[in-house]
């Protein structure tokens, strides 16, 4: 399963740079993920409970991050097993491009199952994993560029302002 | 008026009354005191070094009894392949070890390399969940393709192994030269490349089974789904486990389709043997569906390319293919015989091809392995021969029936001696094609045409005129060939002190109907009624021997066996009645059920006979022993030779691509009928199992080597509105001149006739509607790939 894409995001690179090596941030934009901990250099561990097709499964795994242009790309790799279910692999190669008023962040993700998962629900899978990196990708640009700015330019309270910024802005100050 | 009883009625299936009323007895129905349960851990990944096993952990979980890994066998056999190949080399094939439980490394998903025994299903079915997360197996790059797997040597399914290849075998490898220069002065040539498409066989019952261990005598008693008991304990004893043969009983009850995949020795067997030997209690298990579709040995998988030279007016002059044949990760016991033996042998089909060259490479992948399917290595002949007719007449604008009818063996040319070893006894292949066109209406076919053209759908027509060799034989030419095993059969007929009879045949009947045919042939023989004859089949210890059911063998090989049982029953029957009567042996004859002396109406019935046989108050002891039981083993002295002609009807619609069967219509020659409706239904079976290859079935893996049809939601089986209403005739005969009851064996047939019967119909439907371009479409033949052909 391969599936290339992009998205425009409404921060400097340095900003979604920096989200994408979060490990809380991750945890709240992957999908069905229970937890994410861990550091860049020695990975993630992660549990990521999700239902594809007939199989519901919780997948725990380990996420690694190489080929590190700081700043630019890198290749997010990761597995987890699932049990009865079988198991999941992937990775995403991710470049970021500075552009008007933001950032282009592209990505061409490979995906693959083996197991129960293949045997029994690979008629969904190619567009479940395209739900899957939608469904991310969206959770991502929310959580870094908080909300629309229409929404932004209602706000007239000063604290309420601070909520309505993206969470991952929030943490970051 | 129809005969009701004996040889040539439609008598009802008797067992079909325990089958309907779900009163059979099936491995999985047996509750046995103590019973355990075996969960294999199998694994993910379709090729995988196993680093470890930590079998620590669920060996602490409830219930549990037993856990073994292939540790444990890796000192004792592994289950052998049948049949020695040769190369064209000369050198002889590899032959890889195939182990109980995988060592080592995995080889495909679903290779079991541990198993669970517990005291539930639950307890063990978690533990092996358990010891497979807890198992380190590292992932391989999977060789899938056969033609990567031979390209590159780097990958191996086996180590030892360098390019993948079992053997490359040519047929026959001294008549290639003749061949080549046929097609190097043949005035058209015609070529094609094809793939036969991998099928699960999918019998309704799973594979199951239960091994026993008796400590006080030292005794084991395997029950499992097996085509062949005999076979599976001459592998278990004496290949794998080392078990004497005379303690080890192998009963295989009844047991609900095999089509192939029920004849081969699988590890579960051993393992559950070995377990219930460690544990001395009864160790069981059942195949999940899933496990089937991963585990079952799976069909013809071939990728070949068939070459015709012919004349320009549709002589065929030779025929040249090369085929790569997938045996999957390790060779299943018949799997090296069935892409040569059964198939290469046949490449010349019915027709008077002068010069045929067969070459087969056998290539080893990370996937299921591959052995034979009902029809095993002659759909795939069948399929790429009558393919590759019809694609010549297109190129010369020639008739399909003409040229098929120019080519055919006339019927005064048999016996008949093919260009690739085999020797056709008999056959009328012109009577069962004018049978067809009759049957089949082809004179009508411009107005259903029409009437098709009328709704917006596109009607064709299909031909195959096909040939089969069944009951593979003699034993003694088999085994120059390479086989390693014999091909006979047996059966021993006990008639009882009351004159009923045991008939004990080394056949094993999964849905044949033997306890019902092999009945009306002794009741015809022996003149009694049918009602008074049981067939017992399918246990060790009952039986004298047998190689079992597959390859159309059963009455062909088997049953000549029991006439001949019977025949020694009516010569001893004869003597006794002799003396009784006081009269010479010569004079006595035998009808009707009835000894009498000749010219006289003096009589003694066959219960008579019987009665003194075991109350031997007047009866010649002092030349003659006690008892009326007599034991027959038959060595056919040929292959038999079914042939026919069947025509398929298609409707396609151009705007889906979807193939409706509009109706299916068979001519067949299976010598003598012993009972029609079963005729009737076994090829009413192979022809919806043929029509399912045809259109809906097919095995899946993708580049990693998953399984991505491992159910019955990516799996198409035929279903009953995918298959039109059968016109079956089977009224042209002639009788095999080699075996006692001039039979040819019919439950392959429908399989091997159908598929190019199929095919053909859905290119000639797309090439009168004007879609010439489309010269072949591989199997299955699904709306996506009809319409890809119709708008690429």
């Amino acid at each position: 399963m391969k599936l290339t894409d992009f998205r425009e995001i409404k921060a400097d690179p340095a900003t979604v740079w920096a989200a994408l090596l979060n490990p809380d941030v991750l945890k709240e934009c992957v999908p069905g993920c229970e937890s994410m901990s861990g550091s860049v250099a020695d990975g993630f561990e992660a549990t990521v409970t999700q239902k594809v097709g007939p199989v519901k499964a919780t997948f725990k795994g380990a996420v690694t991050f190489s080929e590190i242009v700081e700043g630019q790309s890198l290749k997010i790799s990761g597995e987890g097993k699932g049990g009865p279910a079988g198991f999941a692999k992937g990775g995403a190669a991710v470049s970021l491009e500075p552009m008007e008023g933001g950032t282009r962040l592209s990505y061409d993700v490979e995906a693959a199952v083996g197991g129960k998962i293949a045997q029994l629900g690979s008629r969904i899978i190619d567009g479940f994993a395209k739900k899957m990196a939608d469904e991310f990708f969206t959770r991502f640009q929310a959580a870094v560029e908080g909300p629309a700015e229409e929404e932004e330019a209602d706000t007239a309270a000063e604290g309420e302002g601070e909520k309505k910024k993206g969470w991952f802005k929030r943490l970051m100050g | 008026m129809p005969k009701d009883h004996g040889i040539g009625a439609s008598s009802k299936r008797r067992e079909d009354v325990r089958f309907l009323s779900g009163r059979g007895v099936y491995t999985d129905d047996m509750a046995l005191h103590g019973q355990t349960y075996a969960v294999f851990v199998r694994s993910n990944v379709a090729h995988g070094r196993i680093k470890s096993i930590n079998t620590a952990n669920a060996a602490k979980m409830p219930g549990v009894l037993a856990i073994f890994t292939g540790e444990d066998f890796k000192d004792v056999g592994g289950n052998p392949a049948g049949w020695l190949i040769n190369s064209r080399d000369g050198t002889p094939m590899r032959e890889p070890k195939r182990p109980v439980l995988a060592h080592g490394k995995v080889r495909h998903v679903g290779d079991a390399y541990a198993a669970v025994i517990a005291e539930t299903y639950n307890e063990a079915k978690d533990a092996a969940q358990q010891l497979a997360d807890d198992s380190d197996i590292e992932e391989l790059p999977a060789i899938v393709d056969m033609k990567k797997a031979v390209a590159d040597a780097s990958n191996r399914v086996h180590d030892e192994i360098p390019d993948n290849l079992c053997f490359d075998w040519g047929w026959i490898e001294d008549n290639r030269a003749a061949v080549d220069a046929a097609f190097k002065s043949a005035p058209h040539i015609t070529t094609l490349e094809l793939v036969n498409n991998r099928l699960v066989p999918n019998a309704m019952e799973p594979r199951s089974s239960i091994g026993e261990y008796f400590p006080g005598t030292g005794d084991y008693k395997l029950t499992t789904t097996s085509q062949n008991p005999h076979l599976t304990r001459l592998l278990v004893a004496a290949f794998v486990l080392g078990i004497p043969e005379n303690k080890l009983t192998v009963v295989a009850p009844d047991v609900g389709g095999g089509f192939g995949s029920k004849i081969y020795h699988y590890g579960e067997e051993a393992l559950v043997l070995a377990a219930s030997r460690k544990l001395g209690r009864p160790v069981r298990w059942t195949a999940e569906r899933t496990e089937s579709f991963l585990t079952d040995a799976h069909g013809r998988d071939h990728v070949t390319k068939i070459e015709m030279a012919s004349t320009k007016d549709g002589e065929i002059l030779a025929i040249r293919t090369e085929t790569l044949a997938n045996v999957g990760a390790y060779l299943s016991n018949f799997s090296t015989a069935t892409p040569t033996f059964l198939h290469g042998t046949l490449m010349a089909g019915p027709y008077k091809v002068p010069h045929v060259y067969v070459n087969v490479k056998t290539v080893f992948t990370n996937t299921a392995p591959v052995d034979a399917y009902r029809g095993a290595g002659r759909p795939e002949a069948t399929f790429s021969i009558e393919r590759i007719v019809d694609k010549m007449c297109r190129e010369l604008n020639l008739d399909p029936f003409e040229v098929r009818r120019k080519n055919l063996i006339q019927p005064d040319q048999f016996p008949y001696t093919t260009p690739v070893g085999l020797v056709y006894d008999t056959g009328n292949y012109q009577a069962t094609l004018d049978k067809l066109i009759e049957l089949a209406d082809v004179a009508g076919f411009d107005k259903r045409a029409a009437a098709s053209k009328a709704k917006g759908k596109l009607r064709g027509m299909g031909l195959s005129t096909w040939i089969e060799a069944c009951g593979i034989a003699p034993s003694n030419l088999v085994g120059v060939l390479g086989s390693r095993v014999g091909l006979y059969d047996a059966a021993t007929v006990r008639v009882n002190a009351t004159g009923n009879i045991s008939v004990m045949t080394g056949a094993h009947s999964h849905g044949q109907g033997h306890e019902t045919v092999f009945a009306q042939v002794v009741a015809e023989k022996l003149g009694i009624p049918e009602s008074s004859i049981e067939i017992v089949h399918g246990d060790t210890s009952k039986i004298p021997f047998g190689m079992g059911s597959y390859g159309s063998r059963s009455l062909a090989v088997c049953g000549s066996a029991m006439s001949k049982a019977v025949d020694k029953i009516i010569a001893k029957g004869k003597k006794i009645a002799a003396h009784m009567l006081e009269a010479s042996e010569n004079d006595i004859v035998f009808a009707d059920g009835k000894f009498s002396v000749a010219g006289t109406d003096k009589a003694k019935s066959f219960g008579e006979i019987a009665f003194s046989a075991y109350v031997p108050h007047n009866y010649p002891l002092e030349t003659l022993e006690p008892g009326l039981e007599e034991t027959a083993f038959y060595d056919p002295a040929n292959f038999t030779y079914p042939a026919g002609a069947y025509l398929c009807e298609v409707e396609v619609d151009p705007e889906t691509g979807k193939v409706d069967i509009a109706s299916f219509t068979c001519a067949d020659d299976f010598g003598h009928v012993m009972n029609p409706m079963i005729v009737e239904g076994q090829v009413h079976g192979g022809v919806g199992q043929g029509i399912g290859q045809a259109l809906l079935e097919n095995t899946s893996y993708d580049e990693n080597g998953q399984l991505l049809t491992a159910s019955y939601m990516d799996y198409a089986m035929p279903r009953a509105d995918d298959v039109p209403f059968y016109t079956v005739d089977h009224s042209c005969i002639t009788p095999c001149t080699h075996n006692p009851l001039g039979v040819k064996g019919c439950g392959e047939a429908g399989a091997i006739g159908s598929p190019p019967a199929v095919v053909n119909a859905v290119i000639d439907a797309l090439h009168r509607g004007g879609h010439s371009h489309v010269k072949h479409i591989d199997m299955p033949v699904s709306p996506a790939r009809v319409w890809s052909a119709i708008n690429g």
